[in-house]
């Protein structure tokens, strides 16, 4: 396959790589630039482990091609925190042991930060409804809703933007 | 203080581990942390290899405490969600005496841990900590001896705060752990091994404590096994069968072969191409042609439990008291029932991963299981290599649930990266990890039992079906009772898939089916499940769990089915009496079953971290929901048809009740018991029972789908 540059934001900075457009934005992101924390669970975008922000959206990475992020804003679980401060989504899963094994979490905490960006003041059902298709083995669901409340509420204080600073 | 450079007497030799302290502090981040949050793996291979097979006596062999009083626990223990990195250091900090936030975990390297068989059947609290709190009790004891001697003071007025020692007569007397050991192995023992602490001097025992790998695994530093980096890695996707029952017949990867940068190799049926994009090597698998062996087996997803029926084996006795015949006659009401469960996956989100490295002849791997060691041991036996030769380092684990006791990717890579000449990544995809697992048996039940108009149990005839035995001790008391195991004969699989344990092997069914029993008893009786499970317990300890359960849920008794849709179980697992209650609306016109609340109720002995404990609860509970409600596997012969998320269901958030609340019985005087499995038994039951009290629909056969509670709504 013939290499083509592909241009984007990757965690607030533009960054360039020459690749195989077709490959899977899943493997390019953990492979060639070693952002590790975004997880393979299923490979067909159902389980939500990969989950990254794309345009402040989250999207399935392992649904992706490389391509398709041309002159586009990446944001992975790496880039969520600002100079070592978490953030909320990241704080609330720990103040409230939002996880276990900790695989799907990354996919998680993407996924609820996409919801918050959306819907800063969710209700629990909104929660529910937003992360239904994110899948956790170790049985987590409960705090992970609580967590993603209470990371509303922290945002809601007006003490942290809700958009992911990208560049 | 005495001169830093005049070593105490009797210090120490060079640490057995020789390990440098620098070599921990490169390995380690801030607080207590598995080793891999770094990401430097080569450093790792200078270490060496130490291999027990049998958990060590020596103190030396759990912990070593360096200069500046940072203990580090090595333990073959692995975390994979359960908690013991949090849980361990708790037990550790009260026994030796120093703060929880100077202890750091290293876990389930079998090059630098204490040897561990593994990770499974809630064994980490209930078993290895009486190791680790013995051997940490001992440290503590030799490091005082040694602090007195160095000291000058009487042994009667030594006092230890934070892992320093003092004199309590004049405080100014005082010398550290880490000045004594300086990250050196303690060459003395105690003749009379001390005790270990009783529940009222512990400090952090029994305090919550929320999870001390949190940070780490929320900001995606957390390292698991694919994560690990490697230069020149490249990976392995491997050529799979259509069936388990089939044999390889021909092969052509001559296509493979002439893409570039793709290396395929071969050893037997192992077929595997390389390269080191995951997109490049998928693409070269997809061009192999291959031919296999015809699967004769017709058995199904469907007809399973006739399968099991019929087969013939071993058939074993157990727990036989009084005469069923005698228990027949005094019985007013007989009730014959059968029930049903099939496959399940385990499912992690993680799938089987594992990464080789060889160096002349020897290997590093790391890998995602829950038994470092026996890989270990599985590699040196099948290669016939020493087991010096052989090392497993277990990064963090995403979700075990026993499916990583089998580790078939470790022998796999293992293989594969010694023909590439090259470390290998094998990290299985979703339809290998269905494929490969080693399923939760398919399970039937028939219970025959009476009770007199009274509502006593006359009767208990038990017997189950080529699976596990875990959990089919009847637990009431039953003046005529038998069960009957049937298990496969040597060499003779009755099951047409790989089984092996899951989340507390046998229990879920078997709990699902007592549990299930009693409460159509009950309902017979018209009495309320409760009060009939109370009037047939004889045991303190589950009438004790029941009480608090009732409790917490505030029940109030009703004959069955109440239209409340309150249901319960409870058993005894892992060492644990435990007792769950349900409550859930069952939509009548669908079938769909909705949970609302639940209490999980539990006498654990001693408890580490009520907060730990709770997680589990809660875990229990959620996961217990995917099998007694939605997942099975489908599958014809060997070919296993449930192949992703998208045709095996595991629970969603939609599913889970608005609370969840755990109570655990205050029985910190007593030995601790397990706590990653117990609840989970009882959801099979529960939600059976809960589904009936709701709507008057008694379902026999897991998972309870939707289909199968309306065809119960309709015919009943």
């Amino acid at each position: 396959m013939m290499e083509k540059l592909i241009r984007f934001n990757l965690n607030g900075k533009d960054t360039e790589i020459s690749i195989d457009p077709t490959l899977t934005l899943l493997w390019v992101l953990r492979d060639q630039f070693g952002l590790s924390g975004t997880k393979y669970g299923c490979g067909i975008g159902v389980c939500g482990a990969c989950t990254i922000l794309l345009d402040n959206r989250a999207i399935r990475s392992c649904t992706y091609q490389i391509s398709d992020v041309m002159d586009r804003k990446v944001v992975t679980i790496e880039g969520l925190a600002s100079k070592g401060k978490l953030h909320p989504v990241q704080k609330a899963f720990m103040d409230k042991d939002a996880l276990q094994c900790g695989y799907c979490t990354p996919g998680m905490i993407m996924n609820a930060t996409s919801l918050l960006i959306e819907n800063p003041e969710p209700s629990r059902q909104e929660v529910i409804d937003a992360m239904q298709d994110n899948l956790c083995r170790c049985g987590a669901h409960i705090r992970i809703i609580e967590a993603i409340q209470q990371a509303g509420q922290e945002m809601k204080k007006g003490t942290v933007s809700h958009e992911v600073k990208t560049g | 203080m005495k001169k830093r450079n005049s070593n105490p007497k009797l210090a120490t030799t060079k640490s057995r581990l020789d390990l440098k302290r620098r070599d921990f502090f490169t390995l380690l981040g801030g607080g207590i942390a598995v080793y891999l949050s770094s990401k430097n793996p080569s450093e790792l291979l200078a270490l060496p290899l130490i291999q027990r097979r049998e958990v060590p006596e020596d103190f030396n062999a759990f912990i070593t405490i360096y200069e500046d009083g940072t203990v580090i626990c090595h333990v073959g223990k692995i975390e994979m969600g359960q908690g013991p990195i949090t849980s361990l250091p708790q037990q550790v900090a009260d026994e030796l005496d120093v703060s929880i936030e100077s202890i750091k975990m290293l876990m389930g390297d079998t090059g630098i841990c204490s040897y561990d068989a593994g990770t499974w059947g809630s064994l980490t609290t209930r078993e290895y900590s009486h190791y680790l709190r013995a051997a940490c009790a001992e440290a503590r004891a030799v490091l005082i001896e040694l602090a007195t001697e160095h000291l000058q003071i009487l042994p009667s007025n030594a006092k230890v705060k934070d892992g320093i020692v003092y004199d309590v007569t004049n405080p100014e007397k005082k010398v550290s752990y880490g000045w004594l050991t300086r990250g050196n192995r303690i060459n003395r023992s105690m003749d009379e091994k001390p005790k270990v602490k009783d529940h009222t001097e512990f400090h952090y025992v029994g305090q919550s404590l929320l999870r001390a790998d949190a940070r780490q695994k929320v900001n995606g530093e957390a390292i698991y096994a694919a994560d690990v980096p490697m230069p020149g890695r490249v990976y392995a996707k491997v050529l799979r069968p259509p069936s388990h029952h089939v044999k390889l017949k021909s092969v052509d990867y001559s296509e493979a072969g002439k893409m570039t940068g793709v290396e395929v190799v071969r050893d037997g049926d192992l077929i595997a191409v390389l390269h080191e994009l995951p997109d490049v090597a998928e693409r070269a698998l997809g061009t192999i042609k291959a031919t296999y062996t015809a699967d004769e087996m017709e058995v199904d997803h469907h007809t399973i439990f006739d399968h099991l029926l019929n087969a013939t084996g071993n058939m074993r006795g157990r727990e036989a008291e009084g005469d069923l015949g005698e228990g027949e006659r005094q019985a007013d009401i007989i009730f014959d029932s059968e029930f049903y469960d099939g496959y399940k996956a385990h499912a992690p989100i993680e799938p089987h991963t594992a990464m080789a490295k060889w160096e002349g002849e020897k290997v590093v791997v790391w890998a995602s299981v829950q038994s470092p060691f026996g890989a270990q041991d599985q590699i040196a036996q099948e290669l016939g290599i020493p087991l010096e030769d052989v090392r497993i380092i277990t990064p963090f684990v995403g979700g075990g649930f026993g499916g990583k006791i089998y580790h078939p990717q470790v022998m796999e890579v293992v293989k594969i990266a010694k023909l590439a000449k090259k470390p290998v990544l094998l990290a299985y995809t979703r339809e290998e990890e269905f494929f490969m697992d080693f399923f939760r048996s398919a399970a039937v039940i028939r219970i025959r039992s009476g009770i007199t108009e009274n509502g006593l149990i006359t009767l208990w005839d038990y017997k189950h079906y080529f699976f596990e035995a875990r959990g089919s001790d009847t637990i009431y008391k039953v003046p005529n009772k038998l069960t009957t195991s049937y298990s496969a004969k040597r060499g003779s699989p009755v099951q047409p898939l790989p089984t092996g344990a899951w989340r507390a092997p046998g229990a879920n069914s078997n709990t699902f089916a007592r549990e299930s029993q009693i409460d159509i008893m009950a309902a017979k009786a018209g009495i309320d499940p409760i009060e009939f499970r109370l009037k047939n317990l004889a045991d303190e300890k589950m009438i004790a769990v029941i009480n608090a359960l009732v409790d917490k849920f505030g029940y109030t008794p009703a004959k069955g089915p109440s239209g409340r849709g309150i249901g319960m179980a409870c058993g005894t697992d892992a060492g644990t009496w435990v007792a769950v209650m349900i409550e859930v609306n069952v939509d009548t016109n669908t079938g769909k079953v909705q949970a609302i609340r639940a209490v999980v109720s539990q006498d654990m002995g001693m408890c580490v971290n009520p907060q730990g404990t709770a997680l589990q609860a809660e875990s229990c509970v959620t996961m217990g929901m995917g099998y007694a409600l939605a997942e099975d596997i489908e599958f014809k012969g060997g070919d296993v048809i449930s192949s992703n998320f998208d045709n095996y269901q595991l629970p969603l958030f939609s599913w889970v009740p608005e609370t969840i609340d755990t109570v655990i019985l205050d029985r910190q005087d007593q030995p601790p018991q397990g706590g990653g499995e117990p609840a989970i038994i009882c959801m099979g039951g529960a939600l059976a029972n809960a589904i009936y009290d709701a709507c008057g629909a008694r379902v026999f056969q897991m998972p309870m789908t939707p289909e199968r509670i309306l065809k119960e709504i309709t015919s009943s």
